[in-house]
């Protein structure tokens, strides 16, 4: 251990940097000293909301290398003031789940497992059955002869995860498309 | 919150269900304010609050309504509010009967079909006995129709329609027909011994709380109320809601700081998307799905959402609606085929998320859809559920990992008790992994109807895509299929508008989709420009906007809700973060917050006010009300539409501008919340001889069957009350959580908290295993005994209650896995809402872990049968004894219907 110059001793050391309760520099150890918060090496820092419950916290996403490092509260934000929950905390996680699952998964009638579809087969197979489904369930009058001009074939589930953007596109293509039970959390 | 004077907190739990929220209760409560927390278990929020009070699940009412009592006799309301800003003084028709003379029925109840004819519940008509209807003489919309509409839920930041608005007034309060007179009769016998009977709250404890709301209300202060799904999820959830509204309006807490009913919703676009609904019920901005026999032509269509003659904005429905025709069909809508009205489909019933189960039950539904929603675990009776599901053609689960709804058919509880096996399941399942938030851009509208934008961080990983993207792309290839079609049903599909700009991956972006929903100009001098504001929208065609109360969060271009001022500006209403609907109003109804002169209640309070000198309503706020309508101002009602708002009419959404406490028209369920006992519940109605909501949605079925309630056989075998909730360290059905490595170490398992009471009369030991059956399941967890939970007094006995966390589900791809609480829960609905009630069902708890295979079945079998629970006890009359339910003879001297039931 290197030779402690006299300037060094506690009681000057608190003197000479105002530390006069000796909670704060004149304490601080060389490991401490040289420790930099996570985020500082960031190569952006993007605004965001917290995705879980609907008190809208905001966060600041710390990205590096193209991979989320960090996510913590916005001081800015009126309604959070810096803060986050242990969920909206966790959040970082949430991105970078060891379990997040990030290839389409196919699982045929009968199978016991999955195989891997590519994104666009999935795509394709899916528009196949959503015209065949709506075709099979399509009502058009009711029993009086009145309009219906309907699918019952189709149901969707879901959306309160959603952006205001995504749910506004899912309600438009299934309204268009005559498929009505479309519903989700807020119902739950 | 953070400017009230008290704080009720009651059906939540907001320390920890929403903790960096509750940092406004705690500011308020630092600067003085009182902080009471009324729920059945002690959470965090009862600690910091300064007193808790325990009460009964599924009570709730009881205690609302002996508040609103308790103002009514003691005198305690606030005189100038309640006069000029609610229907106190509005007179009630004459054929109208309420609950005391009925026994628990209002007047006009069908007992066939379970549904009320809402005729006798309108206000007095001048010059005649009838009462003030429906548009266009529907003479009062038929019960079983508005019930079919989920009706409630339609009226989002408005009430029902009313054929005009010249009602009739009594100023002196003293007729025996306004609707003063009529709720003063209504809760005479809401008492506090009545409380302490149902809700097992002591005199001491109702005293406390009463005085702590009135005490803090009136011109200098204001009470805030706060629930969560405590609330909502019971068969008459909405009417739990509607008797704090009641409460707050005779108190004068409306559109005040401070003041309020607050929802304490629970995911980061719940609100946003009911207000651009992914539901069945609704288009945006609330105007409800066209309706078979109701709303046939577009002129049916709009005379059913408001009349011309009743006051207010949804009488403009008519730009709202051709607005958002025009948004989607573009060109094609035009006058000549009423803006393509009939490419919309009909609804001919509640299609709600459980009437579709049982229609997949039946193979009438092919294809399900599933996005960011784990239904397998986080739907009322999970069996029911998953079954369902194996019975579809095609499923796809979008979701960020493998959760129990994509897995069911591997290794769901089914598989392990044998009633399934994987090569017997013909369902195709796809997986699509989703984009988190941060990989996409968006809006989120949280729960005080704020908009804020998300920016995009990076993109997702690997095959993962946003919503948006997946269901451009699917559209997109929906209508390549289809181009050649020359099908006539095919025209909406093929016509709609489906152009969004992309970027370079042919993602579309998001910010196009915002601006569409806001709305432009499509013809005139500004074609092409922004929208600012929803009065700009009109009925010729030459405007477009996908959501009517959202128009002007892309005002003059600009992303509005994207805004991020820090600590949203100077304004005490913190206008420059983000964006509030509608028209960027941070307090609903703000016109209340001065007295009817305009002039503000009290400097203490002061928000909105007249300012004479300029002519115009001035403050800290957007004033949500006409800008220029002096507080003196009193045009003839008759003029209809924003017009005819008087000046002292601040519920502008409203049919006749006022609050209203008795709901002449909107719910389906009664005009006035009435205590009525769960589905399942161990105690009987002390306060009627009608034991359970009259009008409450039930599905009788094997899959399904309920406890007997009590008084009827078997009531023993489910002796106790069960409730499920949120823990901080999870969300909802786990989706979002349990595959978090934190999360999940920090609440690792499924557990129930139960008295000491109740571990000693079933032997059951801390940390050790119980298992918790109900007519419709039998799941395990680890015990935790904890005098957070109470055992009440109800009516004279012990009544002990099982608290359930409901995050769990059964599977191997999350971090912890454990039985789901949503299980055990049986699908019964609130008319109004279609929402099932979660929070009060009836159970038994015994020591050890649950059976496994056939056994597991055999053991709730067992139960069902010791209980005698069939489909035909379920099926039980909708009216608990008709003896004493129904007073005849009618008013008129008519003869009642056959059966003895009166109708009128």
């Amino acid at each position: 251990m290197a030779r402690l110059s006299p300037l060094e001793w506690p009681v000057l050391r608190q003197l000479r940097s105002g530390d006069s309760l000796g909670r704060g520099p004149a304490v601080t150890s060389p490991t401490t000293r040289a420790v930099r918060p996570r985020n500082a090496t960031a190569d952006r820092v993007v605004q965001s909301i917290c995705p879980y419950c609907a008190v809208g916290c905001g966060q600041l996403v710390y990205v590096k290398d193209e991979k989320v490092i960090d996510i913590e509260g916005d001081p800015n934000s009126p309604i959070s003031r810096g803060r986050l929950c242990p969920k909206g905390s966790a959040s970082e996680q949430l991105v970078n789940a060891p379990g997040r699952q990030k290839q389409v998964l196919y699982r045929a009638p009968k199978a016991k497992d999955w195989q891997h579809l590519d994104l666009d087969t999935a795509i394709d197979m899916i528009a196949d059955r959503f015209i065949e489904s709506r075709r099979n369930g399509w009502q058009e009058l009711d029993d009086q002869g009145r309009k219906l001009r309907r699918t019952m074939g189709i149901a969707s589930l879901g959306g309160a995860t959603l952006d205001n953007e995504e749910n506004y596109l899912i309600k438009k293509l299934f309204t268009a498309a005559g498929a009505i039970q479309i519903e989700n959390q807020a119902r739950i | 919150m953070a400017n009230a004077d008290c704080i009720v907190l009651q059906g939540g739990n907001m320390a920890e269900a929403h903790p960096v929220g509750f940092q406004w209760v705690s500011e308020a409560k630092a600067r003085g304010a009182r902080v009471i927390h009324v729920d059945p278990r002690f959470t965090r929020t009862g600690a910091i609050a300064d007193r808790h009070i325990a009460i009964r699940a599924g009570s709730d009412v009881v205690l609302l309504g002996a508040l609103i009592n308790h103002v009514l006799s003691n005198d305690l309301w606030f005189k100038e509010y309640v006069l000029a800003y609610t229907n106190a003084a509005t007179l009630v028709s004459e054929d109208f009967r309420d609950t005391e003379e009925l026994g628990g029925l209002f007047s006009g109840f069908d007992p066939a079909t379970g549904q009320y004819d809402l005729q006798s519940w309108a206000y007095a008509e001048a010059g005649g006995d009838g009462g003030v209807g429906s548009p266009s003489g529907q003479a009062g919309e038929h019960g079983s129709s508005k019930s079919d509409r989920a009706a409630g839920d339609e009226h989002g930041s408005g009430g029902p329609s009313l054929e005009h608005a010249e009602v009739l007034r009594d100023e002196t309060l003293q007729d025996p027909r306004t609707v003063f007179q009529v709720l003063k009769r209504h809760y005479a016998r809401y008492t506090p011994q009545m409380v302490q009977e149902l809700c097992g709250i002591s005199e001491d404890d109702f005293t406390y709380l009463a005085d702590s709301i009135t005490q803090n209300s009136g011109r200098d202060r204001t009470t805030v109320f706060g629930y969560a799904t405590g609330w909502t999820q019971h068969t008459l959830g909405a009417q739990f809601i509607r008797s704090a509204a009641i409460l707050q309006l005779l108190l004068g807490n409306v559109g005040r700081p401070g003041s309020g009913i607050m929802a304490l919703r629970g995911h980061a676009s719940i609100q946003g998307s009911t207000d651009i609904p992914t539901l069945f019920n609704l288009l945006p901005g609330y105007l409800p799905m066209p309706k078979v026999g109701v709303h046939d032509s577009f002129e049916d269509y709009l005379e059913g959402i408001a009349s011309k003659r009743q006051k207010g904005y949804w009488t403009h429905a008519d730009a709202y609606t051709i607005s958002l025709l025009k948004a989607w069909w573009g060109e094609h809508a035009t006058a000549d085929n009423d803006w393509c009205f009939d490419y919309l489909p009909r609804l001919s019933g509640p299609h709600g998320t459980y009437q579709t189960t049982v229609g997949m039950l039946a193979d009438e539904v092919e294809g399900y859809f599933v996005l960011g929603q784990n239904p397998a675990v986080g739907s009322a009776n999970g069996r029911q559920q998953r079954l369902a599901m194996s019975h579809l053609k095609w499923l796809v689960v979008r979701d960020l990992s493998l959760i129990e709804s994509a897995t069911w058919w591997k290794e769901g509880p089914e598989i392990d008790s044998g009633e399934l096996r994987t090569e017997d399941i013909d369902t195709e399942v796809f997986f699509m992994p989703a984009a988190t938030h941060v990989e996409k851009a968006g809006s989120f509208t949280q729960t005080q109807r704020l908009l804020q934008w998300r920016h995009k961080a990076l993109a997702p990983p690997g095959e993962a895509q946003s919503e948006l993207d997946f269901f451009f792309k699917l559209g997109q290839r929906i209508r390549a299929k289809l181009a050649d079609s020359t099908d006539e049903r095919d025209r909406p599909l093929l016509e709609l508008t489906w152009d969004y700009p992309v970027d370079g991956h042919g993602d579309p972006d998001p910010e196009a989709v915002l601006a569409e929903i806001n709305g432009r100009f499509v013809s005139g001098p500004d074609a092409g420009k922004p929208l600012s504001f929803y009065g700009q929208m009109a009925t010729d065609g030459s405007t477009a906007g996908g959501c009517w109360i959202y128009t002007g969060v892309y005002a003059d271009g600009v992303n509005q809700a994207a805004r991020r001022v820090p600590g949203g500006g100077p304004s005490p209403s913190q206008h420059e973060w983000g964006w509030a609907w509608p028209a960027d109003r941070r307090i609903l109804y703000n016109r209340a917050s001065a007295d009817p002169d305009g002039k503000p209640w009290s400097e203490r309070k002061k928000y909105i006010w007249w300012d004479e000198d300029q002519g115009k309503w001035v403050g800290d706020d957007v004033p949500d009300f006409p800008e220029d309508r002096a507080p003196g101002a009193r045009p003839d009602p008759n003029i209809g539409g924003p017009e005819a708002l008087a000046g002292d009419d601040p519920f502008i959404m409203q049919a006749d501008g006022k609050g209203w406490l008795y709901a002449p028209k909107g719910l389906v369920d009664g005009p006035l919340p009435t205590h009525y006992e769960p589905w399942e519940s161990p105690v009987a109605n002390s306060l009627y001889p009608q034991q359970q909501s009259p009008t409450r949605v039930v599905f009788a079925r094997e899959d399904n069957l309920g406890a007997p309630s009590a008084g009827t056989r078997g009531d023993e075998v489910y002796p106790y009350v069960f409730t499920t909730y949120r823990l901080t360290e999870h969300h909802t059905a786990g989706g979002m959580s349990r595959w978090l490595p934190y999360l999940s170490e920090l609440q690792p398992e499924m557990f129930c908290e139960i008295s000491p009471a109740l571990a000693a009369e079933r032997g059951l030991e801390n940390n050790g295993w119980a298992t918790i059956i109900s007519p419709r399941a039998a799941i395990e967890a680890k015990v935790l005994v904890t005098d957070r939970v109470k055992t009440l007094t109800i009516n004279g006995r012990a009544v002990h209650q099982v608290g359930l966390p409901y995050h769990w589900g059964v599977g191997t791809h999350a971090v912890v896995s454990g039985d789901a609480a949503n299980d055990l829960v049986g699908v019964a609905l609130d008319p109004n809402t279609q929402i099932q009630e979660s929070k009060a069902g009836s159970c038994d708890i015994v020591a050890g872990r649950r059976p496994r295979g056939q056994a597991l079945l055999d053991l709730v079998a067992d139960y069902q049968r010791r209980a005698g629970a069939t489909v035909d006890t379920d099926n039980v009359p909708r009216v608990t004894d008709p003896e004493a339910e129904t007073v005849t003879p009618r008013p008129d001297g008519e003869v009642s219907g056959e059966d003895g039931f009166s109708r009128w």
